[in-house]
This record gives structure tokens, sequence and C-alpha cells, in this order.
């Protein structure tokens, strides 16, 4: 097994002369990527090809590789949060509320009821916004570009919900430990009430557009497709999964913030191919705005920040105003607050799946060891084994409904 | 009927007897330790086993403890899910400091194939009987595995910025 | 909706004008002609490249300062916008797809990690790409709001406005490339 640690041009220029000796055949070697315009991040995928076929193909990682866990080791532990921002960077917010809650779990935190479900309408909007981004650029890689412009207005939309929260459209290093910086402003809610209003008919408008598309369903369907043992044994999470036919989602089996109190249903595909995929998410966008409004209906009034002085910043106000929110002001952003010895792991349901932090504390003011679960990173490994006897152009549509980003995948 | 960490933790002891050791449960997940002999063995036990059945290997990672023993400066973390009951477990392996190496899981799981290979770009841990264990995210040129904890977050040939117009110590702390 | 009359053209170089005849620069209509259709080489790698996807898309659509055509092929790019982190490993192809766009080239860096590597001050990330090739523009913002990035396109429009069409020939162009050991 020793040659595949070779590079595998090396590999396959073994097997080309193979080939050509055996029945003629003039088999060649591709080089997809790292910057290549349809890969959308940076992947690199040297392929060997039978004319327009795939062969066989080998992904090489981490042109993006930023060193997340070794900088964690080295931050406060509120100095991480623009660090998880910036792994899934189409949707921060559930990178950050998915850090919260690990530090609340750490620091056996409760966190109010209210708190929660705010998170909830947060974590559903940025579901939004990574699934508007993939179906629509799943689009433009069969060639619809009009649906891509159309639906992005919408998660400007979002980005703008974003800004009034946090002040920050992309990556928002959004909320505190135990809630949020500040209660929401009534624009929130004006333009979330806006937001709910008017995407529907346009996600409706999209759906239409391409769900039963002729164009669309030929490049889709029985491309890229993953039977649901081999996505199990792969460690697909996510969307992804569900598009195999398998009903698991982090919401439904080990709930966190409040989710046991929304109904929603988990869509599910069936043979795990691109068109699946894209069906999927589709259908999780309307689920999230099932949760969304459930959520504004019953939102609970109350706090909206747990009461942890120890953790959770005072009021701007205060720290200029007042000795002692000072010092905890001081002491929090410093890091010198008290932390347990321990281990957490806790995984949310992300964008593109399960998302977990595992947390090693020793006390001090800098997490002791910090890894990420990051579901891309886990999933895009079973990328040549899905492209394979595959069409060129199937494996580039492949990725796109894959939806692999590469600042999860390369950490 | 769900899966009690008791009924996890006699059948391990009653299979492996000494190799598993240390159950504790932490806030929601039930660890233990096991030893790296018989990690494959307990993996395969704890995927195939029908009371087991955990089916699913969430997450593989190294860490590095460079004030433990010589026997114990480095553990590979292994979460497992049980989708069926709903159960979810770790356990670590504790490795040698000079020569860390533990057999691989690739045979079990696929997706152990890129986590293994991370953890080995990191801290140098080998896996005996990986299909491919070389460097994933960093260069391959690289000579050091930059997650361990002797090597510093900066990279230290950098001329670009000053220490002294930053406030900073060499460690960045 | 914007008014037909509020549309504005761009406006002629300074010049003498007379019955039948315009007399300027000709570096000023060269420079007119190239700032205002300068095709963008996008070399997005993470988060700067998904709000440059929001820059080319429908609401602040760069294609008003002409760059309507995103060219992925570095020969017929003038511009590059190098959005996102660039690692170490990353480096020595930023600079092989730099080394392959033809003459007249302008780069932006846009964002945080690619002007300065911003907050990822580590052992895998290239300090700024002004480490291997040369940069024109820097835009700030982790990442840049797209009225930023559009802000740093205008201000290459005015770079290269101004721009003398010798300046690619002259010796001083020469020493800074090969400074950068590009040829």
């Amino acid at each position: 097994m020793s040659d595949l640690l070779l590079p595998p041009e090396h590999r396959y220029a073994e097997m080309i002369k193979k080939r050509q000796n055996e029945d003629g055949s003039e088999l060649s070697i591709l080089n997809l990527g790292p910057t290549h315009p349809a890969t959308h991040g940076i992947f690199q995928n040297i392929l060997l090809m039978d004319g327009e076929r795939v062969l066989d193909g080998e992904g090489t990682v981490g042109y993006i590789h930023r060193a997340f866990e070794k900088i964690a080791e080295n931050r406060p532990f509120y100095q991480i949060t623009p660090l998880t921002d910036r792994m899934n960077y189409c949707s921060a917010p559930i990178n950050n509320m998915a850090w919260w809650m690990t530090l609340e779990k750490t620091l056996d935190i409760e966190v109010p009821k209210r708190v929660q479900y705010m998170r909830v309408i947060v974590m559903e909007l940025a579901r939004i916004a990574d699934h508007i981004i993939c179906n629509s650029v799943l689009g433009v890689d069969t060639g619809a570009l009009t649906g891509f412009l159309y639906v992005f207005q919408y998660r400007e939309k979002i980005y703008e919900i974003y800004e009034e929260i946090c002040g920050s459209r992309l990556t928002t290093n959004m909320g505190r430990i135990g809630g949020f910086e500040r209660d929401w402003s009534p624009a929130v809610w004006k333009k979330l009430d806006e937001f709910l209003n008017e995407f529907p008919g346009i996600w409706a408008e999209f759906e239409n557009l391409l769900s039963r598309n002729r164009i669309f369903m030929d490049r889709t369907i029985g491309v890229g497709p993953i039977s649901a043992e081999k996505a199990i044994s792969y460690g697909f999470t996510g969307p992804n999964l569900r598009a195999a036919g398998i009903d698991y989602d982090v919401r439904v089996m080990t709930p966190y913030s409040s989710y046991e109190d929304f109904e929603f249903d988990i869509p599910v595909g069936e043979s795990g191919d691109t068109y699946d995929r894209f069906c999927v998410r589709n259908a999780e966008v309307w689920e999230s705005l099932k949760i969304i409004r459930q959520a504004i209906d019953k939102m609970p009034e109350g706090p909206f920040h747990a009461n942890v002085p120890d953790y959770y910043l005072p009021p701007k106000e205060d720290v200029y105003n007042n000795m002692e929110a000072l010092i905890y002001h001081f002491k929090i952003v410093m890091g010198e607050v008290p932390v347990p010895k321990t281990e957490i792991y806790h995984a949310v349901e992300g964008g593109n799946g399960e998302l977990g932090f595992y947390l090693i504390t020793d006390g001090s003011r800098t997490p002791f060891r910090l890894h990420f679960r990051r579901p891309c990173f886990i999933y895009y490994q079973a990328f040549n084994d899905m492209i394979k006897g595959q069409m060129l152009s199937d494996a580039i549509a492949t990725l796109s409904s894959l939806n692999v980003i590469a600042g999860e995948l390369d950490a | 009927m769900a899966l009690e960490t008791s009924v996890i933790q006699d059948r391990l002891t009653q299979k492996f007897g000494e190799n598993v050791t240390g159950f504790i449960q932490i806030k929601d997940i039930f660890s233990f330790e096991v030893a790296a002999s018989s990690a494959n063995e307990v993996l395969r036990f704890l995927k195939e086993d029908p009371q087991m059945r955990f089916n699913f290997l969430t997450d593989v990672c190294g860490i590095h403890y460079p004030d433990n023993d010589k026997e114990r400066q480095f553990a590979v973390t292994y979460h497992m899910h049980n989708w069926v009951d709903n159960v979810r477990i770790r356990f670590k392996s504790y490795l040698n400091g000079d020569n860390p190496e533990i057999d691989t899981a690739t045979n079990l799981f696929l997706s152990a194939n890129w986590q293994e290979r991370e953890t080995y770009d990191f801290y140098g841990i080998v896996f005996n009987g990986h299909p491919q264990l070389k460097r994933i995210l960093n260069m391959d040129e690289m000579d050091v595995f930059p997650m361990r904890k002797e090597y510093p977050l900066e990279d230290g040939g950098r001329t670009d910025k000053d220490d002294r117009f930053f406030g900073r110590t060499i460690d960045n702390r | 909706m914007s008014k037909s009359t509020d549309i504005k053209m761009v406006g002629a170089p300074a010049g003498v004008e007379g019955q039948g005849f315009f007399a300027t620069k000709l570096d000023e209509v060269v420079g007119l002609a190239r700032a205002n259709s300068l095709w963008p080489l996008p070399f997005a790698t993470s988060c700067c490249g998904i709000e440059f996807m929001a820059t080319m898309a429908s609401h602040y659509d760069v294609a008003r300062f002409g760059s309507e055509r995103m060219s992925f092929s570095p020969r017929q790019a003038d511009m590059l916008l190098v959005m996102g982190t660039i690692a170490k490993k990353m480096a020595p192809i930023l600079r092989q797809v730099y080394e392959q766009m033809s003459e007249p080239r302008w780069v932006i860096a846009v964002g945080a990690c690619a002007s300065s590597g911003g907050v990822f001050d580590t052992y895998s990330v290239l300090q700024g790409i002004d480490k291997v090739i040369p940069v024109d523009v820097y835009v700030p913002g982790c990442p840049p709001r797209p009225e930023q990035i559009l802000q740093g396109i205008m201000e290459l429009q005015e770079i290269v406005k101004s721009e003398s069409v010798r300046r690619r020939n002259s010796p001083e162009y020469k020493e800074l490339l090969a400074s950068y050991n590009i040829s």
C-alpha cells in the first residue's frame, strides 16, 4: 500500500502506461484546482481521466490551513469566538452559538429561555443563509445564474438582521457567555418580520425554477450518489447524510437550546445524489422558517442574558463609571475567570452537519486543547469515491452540492 | 430500553479486563481509558456487538500532555455515538512520548482516514496499518509536528513583526 | 431603482476640443479605457470570497464599474483580487497565478488576511501577500463590507487612470519585480 504515499501523478503515470500496454487506451491526468473557479474554495483534485470520465482521483487539502486549534490553545475563551466565525463563514452564528453553549456546559450556566429562543432564531437564519448559498451556487454550476442573483438579495436581508443584532455581516462574533450582548432592538423584529413575509415567496419561485427543471434534473439526478451505509462509515452528517435517507439530526437526537420545544420535520432523501441533496436543503429552509415562526410566537419575556457576572461582560457605561464593573470587565477580558478542570464535547447541527467542540480545560485562562469536529473535513474525504466513474462536469456538481467550505475543512 | 452506562462498563470489563479502566461520567458523556494495544479491538467490539451498536465514529483527535509520565504523553481520543439508543461515549488511549503508535481505525470506519492523517500531521502519532499516512493540512516538507506543546504558535523565523512594537512576549501569552 | 438621468457616464479627460477634433494625451485615453474595463480575477480563498460573492451579485453589482466579466483565467485578467487567507502552502500557487497574468496587471489585497495575515499570526499563514507579489491597493476589514471592496476597486481605478503607458517598461518597475524574483 505504500504507493499511496507517492504523489498521485506518479501513481497514475504507472497506471496510464499499464493500460496503454494492455488495451491501447489513452488515459490522462487532470489537475483540478486549487484555484479552479468551479471548486468554490481551494481544494486540489488530481484526477485520472478516461476522456471525460473520472477513473480515480486524489484530493489535497490544507491550502488555507490557519491553525485554529493551535491559536485556540493560546487565547482566552472570549477570543476564540472570532476563530469560530471564520470556520464555516457561511453560517457563522451557528458556530458562535455552539461555542457559547460549549462554554456554558463547561461552566454549568443555565441560560434563560428567552436567550435560547433568540439563539434558535439566529441559528436557523444562519442555516437558511448557508443553504441559500449552497443551492444557488449549485444552480450556477449547472448553468443557471439567474437563481443565484435572485436569492442573493435575500441573503443580504439576513445579513441586515445580523447587523441589527451584532453590527457585523458575515463574521458575526455574536453573543456572550450566557446570552447576547444586548437585547434585540425593535428593528430586528421588524426586519425579521419582513423577511418572513417576503422570503417564502422568493424561495418558492427559486424552487420552481430548478426543482422540476428538465436540464437541472438531468444534470443532478444520479450524480455523485452515496449509499446510506457508506455515508455513515464516511462520517457524513447533516443534509448530505439526510439526502442518503438517514434521519439523523443533532437538533432532534440531542436537543440543545430548547429545540425540543419546536415542531419541525427532518426532510430525508433517498439515493444520496446531488438532486436529493438539493431537495433536502430546499426542504430544510422551509423547516427553518417554520422554527423561526414558532420561536417568535412563543418568545418568552425575560432577561437577554444569564445572571453570571463572572463571565458576562458588564455594560459599557458601567465599566466607565463603576469600579466593580471595571474590575469584572478587566478580569473577563484578560481571561482571569475561574474555569473548572474538565472535558466537554458539545455538538450542534451546523449548516453542513454535526459541528462539535471538544474542549479540554486545565483551569488556566486558555483551553488546554480545543478540537473542532468539522463536518466538511470529515465528509469531503468521500468525494473521490463519489465521483469515480462519473463525468467531469458531474464531479463539479457533486462538489458544489456537498457544500464543502474551505475554511471549515482546513481549520 | 436505553443502553445504560453500567452495562457498557460491565461488558467492556468482562471482555477486555485490565485494558479498559478509568470509567467516569463527565457531564453528558461516559468516558474511559483503553490501553493502546487493544484500542482497535475495543472499537470493533463497540461497533459490532449487537448490544453496544456504536455505529458512528464521531471524532478522532490527538492530545499532547508534555507534563505526564513518558508512557502517557500522547493520547488519541475517540468519540463514538450509538444512534439507536442515542448514547455518546468517549475513550482515550495514552501513548508513549517518544514513539507514539496505535493501530488504525480505518479498517472499521472510513471516516477515520483523514482524521488520523490530521492527528499524524499535528502530533506525529503513527497509526499502524493506515493506508496513506502522510501529512494532510501542512506542507509535506514540514519537519515538525506543530500542535505539540513545545512548538510556538508563530513561525520563529519571521522578521516582519517586531515584538517590541507589539508589546508581546515570545510565547504570545 | 436608479433613474436613467442618474446614470453618470465617465467624463472625458482634459484636452483641447474644437470642431471635429479632440486632442489629449495618449496616457489619459489609455488610462480611461483601462480603468473602466478592469476584468477581475477573483482569487477567493475564504471568508472575504463570500463577501466578494455578495459584491458581484445583484445587490452591490460590481459590473457597474466595468468589471462585468469575472475572468477566471489569469491570462485575460487585469486585476487580481486576493480575498482571504493565503497559507504558506498556497503562496507558490498565488505567485504562479500572478506570473501568468499579462501586463498591465494590478493587485488588490482584500481583507486583513491578504493584507497582513490578519488574526492568523501562525506558523502556517503567509503574513500578507506582499511577501510574494507586489500589491497596489489594500482593503482593510475582516471581512471588508462589499462597499469597502467597491471602494478598493475605485481607488485602483484612480491609480490605473493616472498610470503612464510606459510604466511597465520603466527600470523602477523592473526593479520592483526583480525584488520579488519575478521576471
